[in-house]
């Protein structure tokens, strides 16, 4: 385990550091102390480090992410784990807006709550949220899946394409073109999957999924107010 | 973007330490907003004097001694005056209209920063650390303070449009994020005999809030009647001589994270600005709800 404070390394000297040591093909292990919510904290690692820190981060934490396992032990400002790659990123705390913004894979678990935009564009990373979401969840989510355990705010998947959205608790209201839809045998096995990769544990059957009504792919004059 | 700072104390006990803590702060805010920062902070005015005034002259070399003399003669009374940098803080007891009265035709440059009966304010164009630094915030004491750092996108980079702006006595107002409807907005007030110094969108939420509280409403109603009246993207925080409060828009892109403990509540655009007050760790930290208004009052807090 090498360990590193952010009092006394930069985050550039930290970051070059933690995608250094990604090319020998093993798995080494890191400790960064003291981030005291300094933005890109390991952002753009490219191979299979596991990364815990040890506090409060802020934006862009764990950024473009590939491969890397990395555990935030407190809360996150904007866009943490933004056009993830591959990978898992874990917040033990809440995340701030944009949370998995524009993410292509991998899985980013957030314990606590998310804030507004979660999973906004995000085009086939897996989001499994313990607590709430803010307004505007899955904005315009185009693939992947979004789990939220407990409420979702106002909006939620507003102009969704083909991401899939799991609510535990109620969604405050749904954004244009996103609609319920049925929880088959097929879901529930999937939802399963994505809450045991997260290692949380709920009752299935509080869940509902949500998806897209496909009514806003193509222009229609009835449908103009919703573009 | 821009940055915004608030720190109110809970226990009397901390109050010769909020300069230090607020200049923390205050620096942390500094790469959102490079070209200027202010901060207003509320402490006791000494020998109880009922109104204190703060000015500001662009020539380093003001007398500002002389006009305290002049003011002093003309009012019969005792004037203090401290001067830091290009302000200077006037205190007297006398009334606040009385004093401010007397000071229009001392010089055309001369300028009323803030006015009230504990308000202290100082902005000028420059970093969050030479600001801190030009006027010793370190060594302030109070019971809350307010603070910004600018990155101008409505208006001029001046001394005049840099925040906070304070709309009546010991009411003062910072903001991230810009209105769409200030011009609207500014006839509307001006029409209710409100008047405005600069083109700056955020002395209209400022004015409207003063506006607002002017026609009976607390703190909160007033802040809250702003969310239907102000259109645009905001984080505010507000001072008044007993409250503080935050406030964010419905959209909510503008950044804001709150800390409390027992002993203080602090507001930032980020958390780096709170990574160093005394207890953080132990602190509840959250990030305030959309058209939520969160709001503490001096002996009363929650």
């Amino acid at each position: 385990m090498n360990t590193v404070s952010l009092s006394l390394t930069s985050v550039r000297e930290l970051n070059e550091q933690l995608r250094g040591v990604s090319d020998d093909g093993s798995a080494p292990a890191w400790r960064v102390t003291d981030p005291k919510g300094a933005h890109a904290v390991a952002a753009g690692l490219t191979g299979p480090v596991q990364v815990q820190i040890d506090g409060h981060v802020g934006y862009y934490c764990a950024g473009m992410n590939q491969h890397a396992a990395i555990t935030v032990d407190g809360h996150c400002g904007t866009g943490v784990a933004e056009n993830m790659m591959s990978g898992i990123v874990r917040i033990r705390g809440n995340a701030s807006q944009s949370a998995g913004a524009s993410g292509h894979g991998g899985m980013l678990v957030i314990e606590g709550n998310a804030g507004p935009r979660c999973g906004i564009s995000m085009k086939g990373i897996d989001i499994v949220v313990g607590g709430k979401t803010g307004h505007m969840s899955g904005f315009m989510a185009q693939s992947g899946n979004l789990v939220i355990c407990g409420d979702a705010g106002n909006d939620l998947g507003d102009s969704i394409y083909e991401a899939v959205i799991y609510v535990g608790g109620s969604a405050a209201s749904l954004g244009a073109d996103c609609v319920e839809k049925e929880m088959t045998p097929k879901h529930r096995s999937r939802l399963q999957d994505l809450l045991s990769r997260a290692g949380m544990e709920q009752d299935l059957d509080r869940f509902r999924r949500f998806g897209s009504a496909r009514r806003l792919y193509h222009f229609h004059v009835d449908h103009a107010d919703s573009y | 973007m821009c940055g915004i700072v608030g720190l109110f104390l809970k226990n009397p006990a901390l109050r010769d330490r909020l300069g230090s803590h607020f200049a923390t702060m205050l620096a942390g805010m500094g790469e959102r907003g490079p070209d200027s920062a202010g901060i207003a902070v509320y402490q006791d005015v000494p020998n109880g004097f009922q109104c204190r005034v703060t000015l500001f002259h662009p020539d380093a070399g003001f007398p500002w001694q002389d006009v305290a003399k002049g003011l002093s003669g003309e009012l019969e009374t005792e004037v203090n005056v401290v001067v830091k940098g290009n302000h200077a803080l006037l205190e007297a007891d006398q009334d606040v209209s009385t004093v401010t009265s007397r000071l229009t035709d001392v010089s055309p440059d001369l300028r009323l920063v803030g006015y009230g009966k504990s308000i202290a304010v100082f902005k000028d164009k420059g970093s969050a650390g030479e600001i801190a630094t030009r006027y010793g915030l370190a060594d302030m004491a109070g019971t809350h303070a307010i603070g910004h750092t600018r990155m101008a996108t409505e208006s001029d980079v001046t001394t005049a449009h840099a925040h906070p702006f304070i709309a009546d006595e010991d009411v003062c107002l910072v903001h991230n994020g810009s209105l769409s409807n200030h011009n609207r907005l500014r006839g509307w007030l001006a029409r209710r005999g409100m008047r405005f110094e600069t083109d700056n969108d955020t002395e209209v939420a400022a004015r409207y809030f003063a506006y607002r509280l002017q026609q009976g409403a607390d703190l909160k109603a007033a802040m809250e009647a702003g969310l239907h009246d102000l259109d645009g993207f905001f984080t505010f925080a507000a001072g008044t001589r007993t409250g503080f409060a935050v406030l964010r828009d419905g959209f909510s892109c503008k950044p804001a994270v709150l800390a409390e403990t027992g002993d203080w509540v602090a507001m930032a655009s980020e958390f780096r600005s709170l990574a160093d007050l005394p207890g953080v760790d132990d602190a509840r930290i959250w990030e305030p709800e959309p058209q939520v208004v969160y709001d503490w009052t001096l002996g009363h807090s929650a």
